[in-house]
């Protein structure tokens, strides 16, 4: 408990459009917002799934992009000074004698907070296990989604399965260290950068590594130490491959995580709320944007964008219990603009 | 016009097939555990489906796009993201299950 704690009117769980758009909404209330994100950088689906593809109903853009719209939030929700902390997964919620919350990430940050306001989505990301059998019993040990030290692979008989940029990338940059390297992937083709792709069968062509077609279809080894895996080729040819370890990259899938362990009532992996202020069945705790469910809800951003808004009134009562709250347009209100930076 | 869905058990259930809608659509419209969380994006192929054998001739083939995410979704070479199909009077009677990856992701 080295870490202080982070005091704050609201933390927001999720830096997706909601997320971002419920900065805007708390902001113009007076309230100050810290978020938390489990991915590296704010949009969530929006810039992690469909960067690139075209929206069509956002109202007032006629077209844009899930990350020039991500863009667009940020700049509407810089004048409110919001804090980011990213790679982080809030693992625990815990209400404090004084009603406030605590609020613990996995990387040991601590935040107090009077509100809650979770905007996760679909979940947290969290990579995509392949369905080889007794997988999990080798995570940690000797299978591994991530390459967090190079350090730790030098020396190993690596084999790694996947055919997008994190695939190539590791095996390029892991083959001078390891022992041997082998990648395997069900085609000979790849969504990974051309050049990559070209480095990987030079390297291939030099037998500096195997470049595999097909599947790891079975786990060989004790104790969480792989010793080899049984890999099924294009043709249904079985033959086994000596490793000691084995990284899979396929990508990112989204499941509701800790949120499951918080006590609030769930239903089918969704939170129920109500329509007035999209609270959850806990006082002080809201829940907005594609996570939450209620008769009638589309999961839409421009829902989550709606949701935001109604939810601020309620924590403003929260937050600011002896205040009293007048409703105002930006248009119109000289202190809406004030906050906003624009008068 | 019907789909034939294959069940985990291995029975199989007729779903009332529309023209125009996606497969996934069609599946989803019945209450199976298929997430498309994209909402039909091809952007997280968590609704991939297995398509019988005998049915592949009848899809078009996969684009790049499609591929790259099966890819991404541990596919066999029966693999096809039912976001990606259109149902069309020429597949009525489809025969498929939903993929044990995406059944995991719906888990």
């Amino acid at each position: 408990m080295a870490e202080e704690t982070i005091t704050t009117d609201v933390v927001v769980i999720g830096a997706g459009p909601v997320g971002l758009f419920a900065v805007f909404e708390l902001g113009l209330l007076d309230m100050k917002v810290h978020l938390i994100d489990i991915l590296d950088r704010p949009g969530g689906q929006c810039a992690e799934l469909y960067p690139e593809k075209p929206i069509y109903d956002i109202p007032g853009l006629p077209l844009v992009t899930g990350q020039d719209l991500t863009d667009r939030l940020m700049e509407q929700a810089a004048p409110f000074n919001p804090q980011f902390h990213f790679n982080e997964q809030v693992e625990e919620v815990e209400k404090q004698p004084d009603g406030s919350w605590l609020v613990k990430t996995d990387g040991g940050l601590t935040f107090n907070a009077k509100v809650i306001v979770i905007a996760a989505g679909g979940g947290s990301f969290q990579p995509k296990r392949p369905p080889i059998p007794g997988i999990e019993d080798y995570e940690g040990k000797s299978v591994f989604y991530a390459v967090k030290k190079m350090e730790n692979f030098r020396g190993k008989k690596v084999l790694i399965s996947g055919g997008g940029d994190s695939a190539l990338d590791w095996t390029i940059n892991l083959q001078p260290i390891v022992k041997s390297m082998a990648l395997i992937h069900r085609r000979d083709g790849f969504r990974a950068a051309p050049a990559s792709v070209n480095e990987m069968k030079k390297l291939a062509a030099e037998d500096k590594l195997k470049f595999l077609l097909g599947q790891v279809t079975k786990l060989h080894g004790a104790n969480g130490q792989l010793e080899g895996v049984t890999i099924q080729d294009n043709d249904k040819k079985e033959f086994e491959l000596e490793v000691d370890t084995l990284l899979p990259f396929f990508g990112l899938t989204m499941k509701l995580g800790p949120i499951a362990n918080w006590g609030l009532n769930l239903h089918e992996n969704l939170i129920p709320v109500d329509v007035e202020k999209f609270e959850t069945s806990t006082p002080g705790i809201f829940a907005v944007g594609d996570i939450n469910t209620y008769p009638g809800k589309l999961k839409l951003i421009l829902s989550g964008f709606h949701e935001v808004a109604l939810m601020a009134q309620q924590a403003f009562r929260y937050v600011h219990p002896d205040a009293k709250l007048t409703f105002q347009y930006t248009t119109s209100s000289t202190s809406l603009q004030k906050k906003l930076g624009v008068n | 016009m019907k789909i034939n869905l294959i069940g985990a058990d291995g029975t199989e259930q007729q779903l009332d097939a529309v023209e125009g809608w996606r497969v996934m659509e069609i599946i989803r419209d019945h209450g199976f555990p298929i997430i498309a969380e994209c909402g039909g994006a091809c952007a997280c192929g968590t609704c991939q489906v297995e398509v019988d054998p005998t049915w592949q001739a009848k899809l078009h083939q996969p684009r790049e796009d499609e591929l790259d995410m099966l890819d991404q979704n541990y596919a066999n070479e029966w693999s096809r993201l039912s976001c990606q199909l259109i149902f069309t009077p020429e597949l009525d009677g489809l025969r498929l299950r939903i993929s044990e990856v995406a059944l995991a992701d719906a888990a």
